[in-house]
């Protein structure tokens, strides 16, 4: 049986005396009935396959659409021209944010976390990192491991799914993965895992799911980077000492009540929000949708 | 809600869980049903897939199960090409299907030789689908187990033989649903098993009157 929640794992994990992230690799050989050496196999597949899937990306590539493609190209050009507002490291995020947001309009190979139209911010904040610092990859496996254990939290408590709970369930959960995953590799315990999480959740909390034309690519390639740098500073703050008053088992509960309360024209339904704009309805009718 | 490979993956080709890889996954279990590449396919894309399905690439993802290939399959966007190469002939319509979930998809499958096949399913999200009709008939089930399909007279005694011969190839049986179209018409059983179930089986249960077809369905066998 998955946990529940946070505290149930904190507390296998002070019980077994174990980190977060063998709390979370222990229960999955036990719920899938496989050797932990498989599951750490499956999880290093993941890892490299997001590794694959950011060097997949090409500038000059659009959705079939047309509305998306050539942002992750834009970014590195300004970037490496210029002095990015949010220097070296979080500008870099923001473009492998938009490039893996890019290669999943694109058709190209993605790894859902937790979702396909979510899939740029772990990786955003997770890969950069591994680049940029030389960390071990034993070290983001686990990492990966604390992303998906809270990820599989969030889920058993609220969802995951735009469609029954806006983007704070599919933006906002990634964010919120990536802040845990990220405090753990800077040395941050289960309890700052916990914070960043809760703060990362809080913050994009009542975020509306509002595709333009229902299709992964407006707003949802723009709203990787969001997610990803909220992580960063999520997970800045907890390793600062910066607590969330709210425990993060209760902040996924009030998401999955904003969730329940959001309209539906609010969830993946192509239909409020930015959705909904004079804009919006213009590239509708020019794609003959 | 399923383990942590769920929340974090699966691997696969952009855009849409719901829209693209489950899409693949319904084109997969048609052709695993058929049993066969088919010659020629009709696919009908109802609601959300008609409305979106183009920029979620539904229609190709589709065609790419139907041609066998998986949810993280690069060859997904170019399925049309490989159609052309692999001999598949198919027609692709929107169309409204009365009362069906949003993300539904209809496939009519022919090949030469064979009885033509018409499956409706709906993608449900996550990559995860639902077959929701098999030859006019109401089913339900994912394709993620070993399924077994029987088509069968419907008049007593079936559901006996069927499953004493599960019994004596020591298959036990996980879920069963029986459905039919009309007293004494046509019906259907949908046994999702823990094992594998041997030709033989397959063969002696075909051999049985009162049976019309039987296909086993094996979720990581290769048609």
């Amino acid at each position: 049986m998955s946990y529940q929640s946070m505290e149930e794992a904190q507390l296998r994990g002070e019980k077994e005396n174990i980190p977060f992230w063998k709390a979370i690799q222990l229960e999955d050989a036990q719920e899938r009935d496989v050797k932990i050496e498989d599951s750490w196999e499956k999880m290093k597949y993941m890892w490299q396959s997001m590794l694959d899937a950011l060097d997949a990306y090409e500038p000059d590539k659009v959705s079939r659409s047309g509305l998306v493609g050539t942002e992750g190209g834009l970014m590195d050009n300004y970037r490496e021209n210029e002095e990015p507002l949010c220097g070296d490291f979080v500008s870099k995020v923001m473009s492998n944010a938009l490039k893996m947001g890019c290669n999943n309009a694109c058709m190209k190979r993605i790894v859902a976390a937790p979702t396909a139209g979510a899939c740029g911010v772990l990786p955003a904040v997770l890969v950069t990192y591994y680049k940029e610092y030389n960390v071990p990859e034993e070290k983001m496996i686990e990492a990966m491991y604390v992303a998906a254990g809270l990820g599989q939290i969030i889920a058993n408590r609220a969802y995951l799914a735009g469609a029954s709970g806006g983007c704070q369930a599919e933006i906002g959960s990634g964010s919120g993965m990536a802040a845990g995953a990220i405090c753990y590799i800077k040395g941050g315990d289960t309890d700052q895992i916990g914070h960043a999480c809760a703060m990362a959740l809080k913050n994009l909390m009542g975020l509306v799911c509002d595709p333009v034309g229902g299709l992964v690519e407006v707003p949802c390639v723009k709203r990787n980077v969001g997610g990803a740098v909220n992580a960063l500073a999520a997970a800045d703050m907890a390793l600062a000492g910066i607590t969330s008053k709210v425990p993060v088992d209760q902040v996924i509960d009030a998401m999955k009540e904003v969730g329940d309360k959001m309209d539906v024209s609010l969830r993946e339904t192509g239909v409020g929000g930015v959705a909904g704009t004079p804009a919006a309805q213009e590239v509708v009718e020019k794609l003959g949708m | 809600m399923g383990n942590i490979f769920d929340i974090l993956g699966p691997v696969m080709v952009g855009p849409s869980s719901s829209h693209t890889a489950g899409a693949v996954r319904i084109g997969m279990v048609a052709r695993q049903l058929f049993g066969r590449q088919p010659e020629k396919a009709e696919v009908i894309l109802h609601g959300s897939f008609a409305a979106t399905g183009k920029g979620h690439g539904t229609d190709r993802a589709l065609i790419a199960g139907l041609l066998g290939m998986m949810p993280d399959d690069m060859r997904i966007p170019d399925s049309y090409e490989v159609a052309k190469d692999m001999g598949m002939d198919f027609v692709m319509k929107n169309k409204n299907i009365k009362g069906a979930h949003p993300n539904t998809a209809q496939i009519i499958m022919e090949a030469e030789g064979v009885p033509q096949m018409k499956i409706q399913a709906h993608s449900i999200g996550g990559g995860r689908i639902c077959v929701c009709k098999l030859d006019g008939i109401d089913v339900n089930f994912s394709g993620e187990s070993c399924t077994l399909i029987i088509r069968n007279v419907d008049e007593p005694g079936r559901i006996m033989e069927v499953a004493a011969a599960l019994s004596k190839a020591e298959i036990n049986v996980a879920t069963m649903q029986v459905f039919r179209d009309k007293r004494g018409g046509t019906a259907v059983m949908v046994v999702e098993t823990d094992q594998v179930i041997p030709q033989s089986a397959i063969d002696e249960l075909e051999s049985k009157p009162g049976i019309i077809r039987v296909k086993f369905l094996d979720p990581n066998g290769s048609v």
